[in-house]
């Protein structure tokens, strides 16, 4: 039997509440209201109730604990994310994963936690003036979310998925590293995006979440927050819509917090739109600009042994090399890693369809899978999206795929093909709707420099979702400050991937973790006169 | 083939395009419902008589060597993938399920499925090749509305299909673990 600290907190007596079966409207006051449960509003929820601040928690999706993961695409998608899994760009050219659900994309990725590289602070530094995002002030904070999430390199062998990377890696003597997973007791199963069966998984739902309800915060699901109410520069009031249970569409009951401080943390496209809703200030227009995506592409291969793709720690290997080789503001740089292999999410990528497409998914074990995220954010040709309000206020974020952008993809394509080659791959299958199982390295070479760059033909897909609320020391180039707080207003915090100036050349959680440690503490200080510190270690 | 091709770049401006999708938004409901797909006694969430016909022939031409070739078997898997895609569609939030809505509305009206799909018979008399040429002109056709479209309709049956674990032995993947909970 494993236990589910959820359902024994719930038993205890959390004050969790519901909105899909609330039959009135609801009020309610607290020191700080945090809009979101993933990495930063987790944090947020944790530092607060130790500093002893009254929290309420706002989430639009569902509490789901390991007793509901049942290690199945089919229940976690449409239970867990953002539009089941499939939100897209405005030209829906681009997909995205990204959470909703308690503990926000915590509870459904793949644990991967890289600090803010050096490179990404320094050009935040020079471009942005934010002069205290320096590898040496961050280190303490950093530090204290790697313990806190039990954050370590991969002890244990990667699987063969991960493994061929490595291998196809070191014969082209290109370098690749061990990936730190926040993991504690790890059953290496492999299915750590569908929710974590056996709470291993050091996400916010098992961690900070719980320890803010044991200290008397409120947490309210299936809430959708609607806007900030304004008065002069401060924020007075949040309302929110209570959702049905399935979390899709209003209920005719509506929600509304007053606090001292409000934090938008409902992640990248989320908050910008919130704040796109509530008419803040906007004078400079940067309200939803710049925000990034890490696209992604991917290359599937076919090995002459089994892989078994689905089976194991789904992501523990990685190269930097590709970031490494050029300047940070040159033709864009990309980060190698691999994602597991389930049938689903697979069929839906694999191109075409009918006896072709049967053929192509037919040996699901000897696929590997490589997939290479590009840096965006780090050039004038790479700026990229926009988050706006359709008719319904409802978000949409418009990002065009840059020439700059489709270049990095397509020399990601010829550099995963030729490591798949060099690691022992029969065939190699660029997830593209024109291409087909190349079976030699000279051919994926001639065929990749051939393969049309356009949307839609080319698959691009993300799971990163970074800036739309970007810091800055400049409000004429920003949207909040280093400390997180909008620029125009008062009592307004952006505590989540939103506030990232660029992406951040790496899996964004643990980046995420630090900078609302930091920010977080310095606002539990202002709200509470005491002087709070990372404890040393 | 002036006429080919004066619909082709009418549809091409875009104005064809709205203009069909329009058409098809008021004719939704006076489509005739179709016969041969047949599963009664199951509630479906959202798809009407008419759109579980037009999923029940893309599911059969999208999965073609992907579901059991047996009559019994075949049919059997149909059902599953139709009910999969309803499930699927409720499952969305207002704005990209009311978007679904217009493209299924664009592929249960006769004349809007003529024209934009080349599909002039009603889905139960649409050969499994008809199909597959009208999926295979959405997959290249340079009108943006109707690639978007086929990856919509790609990826609601094949999401159905092999979210579905009678589709897992097939390509070899043995499902989740079984844990001792």
């Amino acid at each position: 039997m494993i236990p589910d600290p959820i359902v024994a907190g719930l038993k205890k007596g959390w004050d969790v509440r519901d909105c899909s079966k609330l039959d009135r409207d609801l009020r309610l006051e607290a020191d700080v209201v945090i809009v979101g449960t993933g990495a930063g509003g987790g944090t947020a929820a944790e530092i607060f109730t130790r500093a002893g601040l009254k929290v309420v928690m706002v989430e639009s999706g569902a509490l789901l604990s390991s007793s509901d993961f049942h290690m199945l695409e089919r229940e976690a998608y449409p239970q867990m994310y953002q539009e089941s899994a499939n939100r897209q760009t405005k030209d829906k050219a681009i997909t995205i994963l990204q959470g909703r659900t308690v503990g926000g994309s915590t509870t459904v990725n793949w644990t991967s936690s890289f600090r803010t590289p050096e490179t990404t602070l320094a050009y935040w530094r020079e471009r942005f003036g934010l002069a205290d995002y320096t590898e040496k002030a961050l280190a303490p904070w950093f530090r204290m979310m790697e313990e806190r999430l039990n954050v370590a390199p991969w002890g244990e062998p990667p699987n063969e998925n991960n493994a061929v990377l490595a291998r196809g890696a070191a014969k082209l003597g290109i370098p690749t590293g061990i990936v730190p997973r926040n993991v504690k007791g790890c059953w290496n199963l492999g299915y750590c995006g569908l929710g974590c069966p056996t709470n291993a998984k050091q996400s916010m739902l098992v961690t900070t979440i719980p320890f803010a309800l044991e200290r008397g915060a409120t947490l309210l699901t299936h809430c959708r927050a609607e806007r900030f109410t304004l008065s002069g520069d401060s924020v007075n009031g949040l309302q929110c819509e209570a959702l049905d249970a399935r979390g899709l569409r209003n209920t005719p009951y509506s929600v509304t917090i007053v606090a001292k401080a409000y934090v938008a943390a409902g992640g990248a496209i989320n908050t910008p739109a919130l704040l796109l809703r509530s008419v803040v200030p906007n004078p400079h227009l940067r309200l939803g600009v710049r925000t990034f995506l890490h696209p992604v592409a991917l290359s599937a291969a076919t090995m002459p042994n089994a892989v078994n793709g689905f089976a194991g720690a789904p992501q523990t290997v990685y190269s930097d090399h590709f970031l490494q080789v050029q300047a940070v503001d040159g033709p864009i740089g990309y980060k190698l890693e691999v994602p597991p292999i389930y049938p689903l999410i697979y069929g839906t990528i694999t191109q075409g369809f009918g006896q072709k497409q049967a053929q192509l998914l037919a040996d699901l074990p000897n696929k590997e899978v490589m997939i290479a995220l590009m840096r965006d954010g780090f050039n004038d040709e790479s700026e990229g999206g926009k988050v706006q309000l359709a008719h319904d206020h409802s978000p949409v974020l418009d990002y065009p795929i840059t020439p700059f952008v489709w270049d990095g993809l397509r020399r990601s394509l010829l550099t995963m093909a030729q490591i798949q080659f060099a690691a022992g791959a029969t065939a190699v299958m660029p997830i593209h709707e024109s291409a087909w199982p190349y079976t030699s390295w000279s051919e994926a070479q001639a065929q990749i420099a051939a393969l049309p760059m356009q949307p839609l033909l080319m698959r691009v897909v993300s799971a990163h979702v970074m800036g739309g609320c970007g810091m800055g020391d400049d409000e004429r180039r920003s949207v909040v400050d280093g400390t997180g707080r909008y620029h125009q207003l008062d009592n307004l915090y952006v505590f989540d991937g939103s506030a990232f100036p660029t992406s951040i050349g790496a899996n964004p959680q643990l980046s995420i973790y630090g900078m609302v440690a930091r920010n977080a503490n310095r606002l539990a200080s202002t709200l509470t006169g005491k002087t709070f510190q990372p404890p040393l270690s | 083939m002036s006429s080919t091709f004066t619909r082709r770049e009418l549809i091409k401006t875009g104005i064809g395009g709205i203009a069909v999708l329009a058409i098809a938004g008021c004719a939704r409901s006076n489509g005739p419902a179709s016969g041969a797909y047949n599963d009664p006694g199951y509630s479906y969430a959202v798809l009407s008589p008419n759109d579980r016909a037009a999923f029940a022939a893309i599911g059969t031409a999208m999965l073609d060597g992907a579901l059991p070739s047996a009559p019994a078997a075949h049919a059997a898997a149909v059902v599953q993938v139709v009910r999969g895609v309803d499930v699927a569609i409720a499952g969305l939030t207002p704005a990209p399920q009311a978007e679904l809505q217009q493209l299924l509305g664009l592929l249960s009206f006769g004349l809007t499925r003529g024209f934009a799909a080349g599909i002039w018979s009603s889905w139960d008399d649409a050969s499994t090749a008809d199909v597959a040429k009208f999926l295979e002109s959405w997959r290249f056709s340079s009108v943006m509305l109707l690639q978007t479209g086929y990856q919509a309709l790609h990826a609601l049956v094949m999401a159905s299909w092999y979210g579905n674990s009678e589709s897992w032995a097939r390509i070899g993947y043995p499902g989740p673990p079984s844990l001792q909970r």
